[in-house]
């Protein structure tokens, strides 16, 4: 009782500095909460920081090696986000503004490659690819590829569903007054686009930065290798930190970078939902986007298709009892459901006060909730070993601190998902149902609540999908003796036994569809009127 | 509408909990007193269930600790992870770690836990069993199986007589190119170290800078080098000698049709340093539950497991070692104490100034 009031209290105070006096002392706690959550990672970096001290650390950072980390990570990042932006933009427009055939199926089979997690991708690619030449697939060009394809959903799933949902009021307007259609994208559909294409970038090249999987199969030595390998070969934990708060300091000139571009100031009306947008027919240019946009799919789909198939064929080995891979699919789901519940609550109030009240201080704490996004599981994972010791005992080593960790981890895609949902349910609305006499509660139950739930459940599918993925912390934080998806397909690739993984890695592909199939569907992509 | 969405919540959170046969408990409540850093555990108490933090995979130990859990009644509830993480967990996790032992795939990182005065000392009783050069001098890890740095090699370019002599000719001009390496992994950074140890650290230096400039194959782990060499890609990589047999039962063969052979460097070359994987106590201890895992690992059972099944040398003298490689007794490594090899850290600045890694 004490706690819940002093959090109250603490949230009034903040309130004044945060926001116009008509969000609820409890949101603002909420974002408090969710921002402390993600901040975990760099509050033990800092701890351990100071144990080491500012001499040791900078003797670490100070070398030419941590230039050269500091210019390919940032190369590779900036490189995928911008192909990701090309690749998901170009997709988004394909199956939202034109007649191209199978218009449908595109759009669904675009958004899977987010189900295919990295590291069986980036094996699939080199298995494969080992078959048609003798020379390996591998180094920074290979990254390049192998994350673009399995990142640039972050890009096409935002800017399609934008794409779907603008009004299309004001292209057909400048149509009429003589634009040309080049011009009508450039001048209206663009700039319209600007939030989706930016938090999209953000969001893939956080990622790049803080993927472990593919840099490290492909071997292109990037900070999170770098952290890896100074953890895992040399129990060498002052470079790991040393390296860790680098990495921070890019992300968090990566986010200052993008601040200034993601939110325009103006707010754009959706359609009323009376009119879908107009859609131009391909003519002579249909083969060629047809044949673009398939042979993406195709390389991105086909080619782990192709290596699972192989490695089961190939392979001697074979997975568990099918009552050990229920157990491991089963035990994905489970903790992969209660991160999103958990990463999605709390992303809830943070995500409102983004869309609806994003004064200076608001914006602040969204950029905190992504400050550690780009840090590799490995560290996230460390630092919540480090709080479930030292703070959180009964929970350490249990679903729920592991849960905290997926919140902590993927924050970020659940904020950006519901605060652009919430952002289109103007704040007047609730205003006015307050005046005619509802209490706090009945607005946030009867009106706030159901216009975000889209984004609610975008952001609670993402977040679905990642968790599904994700490896480094779950290793380090699962439950003794609980073993998921990715753990098995970890144990089983660790001693060479390909075809045992290869089940193991299908089915944490086929749970991911499930979530990534809601977005697609949520969205409104493949023809569900939307609101 | 509003009930329907809690209802659906609830639903989800309470399959959740149910998918993951969820306790809110922790493993292991954390032990009330802090035993003296380097006490010898005494005749602890059983409870018929211990706690192990496995670096070993999973397929390699399983077997052997479902007969232990038959012989003995004792449950084992063991985390897999690396052997690098598990150690940083364990350093992380202190005194309050639930784990009872903690299995290593290197002698490396049993020496991080020593360092940093996380083990307890192991009675006599288990200790003798194993040869002193296999084991800590105090008694705080355990040496449980051997395993040998070879040359592995491709029986369709070379044959034996072509074979470099000592790893330090790979870095002539003839093998340019056609060397692979996984300077990453931590059994070449065992070997480096005992290179320092051996012959100091400029030589050493000199060594790793004269394989950069010979072009190395460099590959993340052992067993991706012996599937290049068994694909053609390339004649020589340094390896541990089990790597064979495993790439052989993965593709289902017999290790004798492979194109890919192991030579062992002789007359004390460093290139055939046998290292171990082994054992220690947590400071969670006393537990006997744990003690008597360490003593079922080193029974004559446990020992002839790890060489029917994982191919690496059982250490406690009168257990037969593995099919198709010499008896430990017969390889002529360098001789080197492995409590040496915990000093990584100078051995991976090495690494990485010769930009291996």
């Amino acid at each position: 009782m004490t706690t819940t009031n002093a959090a109250a209290s603490a949230a009034t105070a903040l309130r004044s500095g945060l926001g116009p006096a008509r969000e609820h002392p409890w949101t603002t706690a909420g974002a408090l909460a969710a921002v402390a959550v993600a901040l975990l990672p760099l509050a033990y970096l800092a701890v351990r920081s100071a144990d080491v001290g500012g001499a040791r650390l900078a003797a670490e950072i100070l070398t030419p090696r941590v230039a050269l980390l500091t210019a390919r990570s940032l190369a590779l990042a900036g490189l995928v986000g911008v192909l990701c932006v090309g690749l998901g933009l170009g997709l988004a427009l394909l199956v939202t503004r034109t007649r191209v055939p199978f218009r449908r199926t595109l759009a669904v089979l675009a958004a899977l490659p987010l189900a295919v997690p990295s590291y069986v991708a980036a094996y699939a690619w080199v298995a494969v690819a080992d078959l048609w030449s003798g020379s390996r697939f591998d180094g920074f060009w290979a990254a390049v590829v192998v994350l673009t394809l399995y990142t640039y959903p972050y890009v096409y799933l935002p800017v399609a569903a934008a794409l779907v949902g603008a009004d299309p009021g004001p292209e057909e307007v400048a149509r009429s007054l003589g634009r040309t259609p080049a011009e009508t994208f450039r001048e209206v559909t663009l700039p319209r686009l600007r939030p989706a294409l930016v938090s999209g970038f953000l969001l893939a090249a956080l990622y790049v930065l803080s993927d472990f999987g593919a840099v490290s199969i492909l071997r292109v030595d990037t900070f999170t290798r770098a952290i890896f390998t100074a953890l895992s070969s040399g129990f060498d934990r002052v470079g790991a930190l040393g390296l860790s708060n680098v990495l921070v300091l890019l992300s968090l000139g990566l986010l200052l970078l993008g601040a200034d571009r993601s939110r325009g100031r103006t707010r754009y009306a959706r359609s009323s939902g009376a009119r879908p947008p107009g859609r131009v027919r391909l003519g002579r240019a249909t083969a060629p986007a047809l044949i673009g946009a398939g042979g993406v799919l195709a390389l991105a789909l086909g080619v782990p298709g192709a290596a699972l198939g192989r490695w089961l064929a190939a392979g001697a080995s074979r997975p568990g009892a099918a009552s050990e891979i229920a157990a491991a699919a089963a035990a994905s789901l489970g903790v992969s459901l209660l991160g999103a519940l958990l990463t999605t609550a709390l992303a809830l109030p943070l995500g409102l006060l983004v869309a609806r009240t994003p004064t200076p201080a608001v914006l602040l704490l969204e950029r905190a909730a992504y400050l550690a996004h780009s840090l590799p599981g490995v560290v996230v994972g460390l630092s919540l070993v480090f709080f479930g010791v030292n703070v959180a005992y009964p929970l350490y080593q249990s679903v729920w601190l592991l849960a905290v960790a997926y919140a902590a981890l993927f924050l970020p895609l659940a904020v950006g998902a519901i605060a652009a949902a919430a952002g289109q349910a103007t704040a007047g609305v609730e205003d006015a149902a307050r005046s005619l006499g509802a209490t706090p509660g009945a607005v946030f139950r009867r009106l706030t609540l159901p216009l975000a739930a889209p984004g609610i459940g975008a952001g609670a599918a993402l977040v679905l999908l990642a968790c599904l993925k994700e490896l480094p912390a779950t290793l380090l934080l699962r439950p003794t003796g609980m073993d998921t998806l990715a753990t098995r397909v970890w144990s089983h690739t660790a001693v060479e036994a390909y075809a045992g993984a290869a089940p193991y890695a299908a089915l944490v592909v086929l749970l991911a569809a499930g979530p990534t199939w809601a977005l697609v569907h949520g969205s409104g992509l493949i023809g569900r009127t939307h609101p | 509408m509003i009930h329907t969405t809690r209802g659906a919540v609830l639903a989800l959170l309470a399959s959740a909990l149910l998918l993951t046969g969820c306790s809110a408990a922790p493993a292991a409540a954390p032990t009330n007193g802090r035993p003296d850093p380097g006490a010898t555990a005494a005749p602890g108490a059983s409870d018929n269930r211990v706690i192990l933090y496995s670096g070993r995979a999973e397929s390699l130990i399983q077997p052997l600790l479902a007969d232990f859990t038959a012989q003995t009644g004792i449950t084992v509830e063991v985390r897999y992870a690396g052997t690098a993480e598990l150690a940083a967990q364990l350093v992380e996790e202190g005194a309050r770690t639930p784990a009872h032992l903690f299995l290593a795939q290197d002698a490396g990182a049993l020496g991080v836990l020593t360092k940093q005065q996380l083990t307890t000392t192991m009675p006599d009783s288990i200790t003798r069993l194993v040869p002193a050069r296999y084991r800590d001098d105090a008694g705080r890890w355990v040496g449980v199986t051997g395993r040998s740095r070879v040359l592995a090699y491709d029986s369709r370019a070379l044959t034996p007589a072509q074979l470099p002599a000592s790893v330090f000719d790979l870095t002539k001009p003839e093998w340019k190119g056609k060397v692979g390496i996984a300077p990453t992994n931590a059994s070449f950074q065992s070997f480096v170290t005992a290179m320092r140890v051996l012959h100091g650290d400029a030589k050493t230096a000199e060594f790793l800078a004269a394989l950069k400039a010979n072009d190395p194959q460099l590959r993340e782990r052992n067993g991706v080098i012996v599937g290049d060499i068994e694909a053609g890609a390339y004649p020589l990589g340094l390896v541990n000698h089990y790597y064979l047999f495993e790439k052989a039962k993965e593709l289902g063969r017999d290790p004798g049709t492979l194109h890919t052979r192991l030579s062992f460097f002789g007359a004390g070359d460093v290139g055939a340093l046998v290292n171990i994987s082994g054992v220690a106590l947590t400071r969670n201890q006393p537990d006997a539950d744990a003690q008597a895992l360490v003593e079922h690992l080193l029974s004559p059972a446990g020992q002839a497991y790890f060489a029917e099944k994982t191919f690496e040398y059982p250490l406690v003298a009168g257990v037969a070692g593995p099919a198709g490689v010499p008896a430990l007794g017969e390889l002529k490594g360098p001789d080197v104490d492995l409590n040496d090899l915990d000093a990584l850290q100078r051995s991976i600045e090495l690494i990485k100034d010769a930009g291996l890694a």
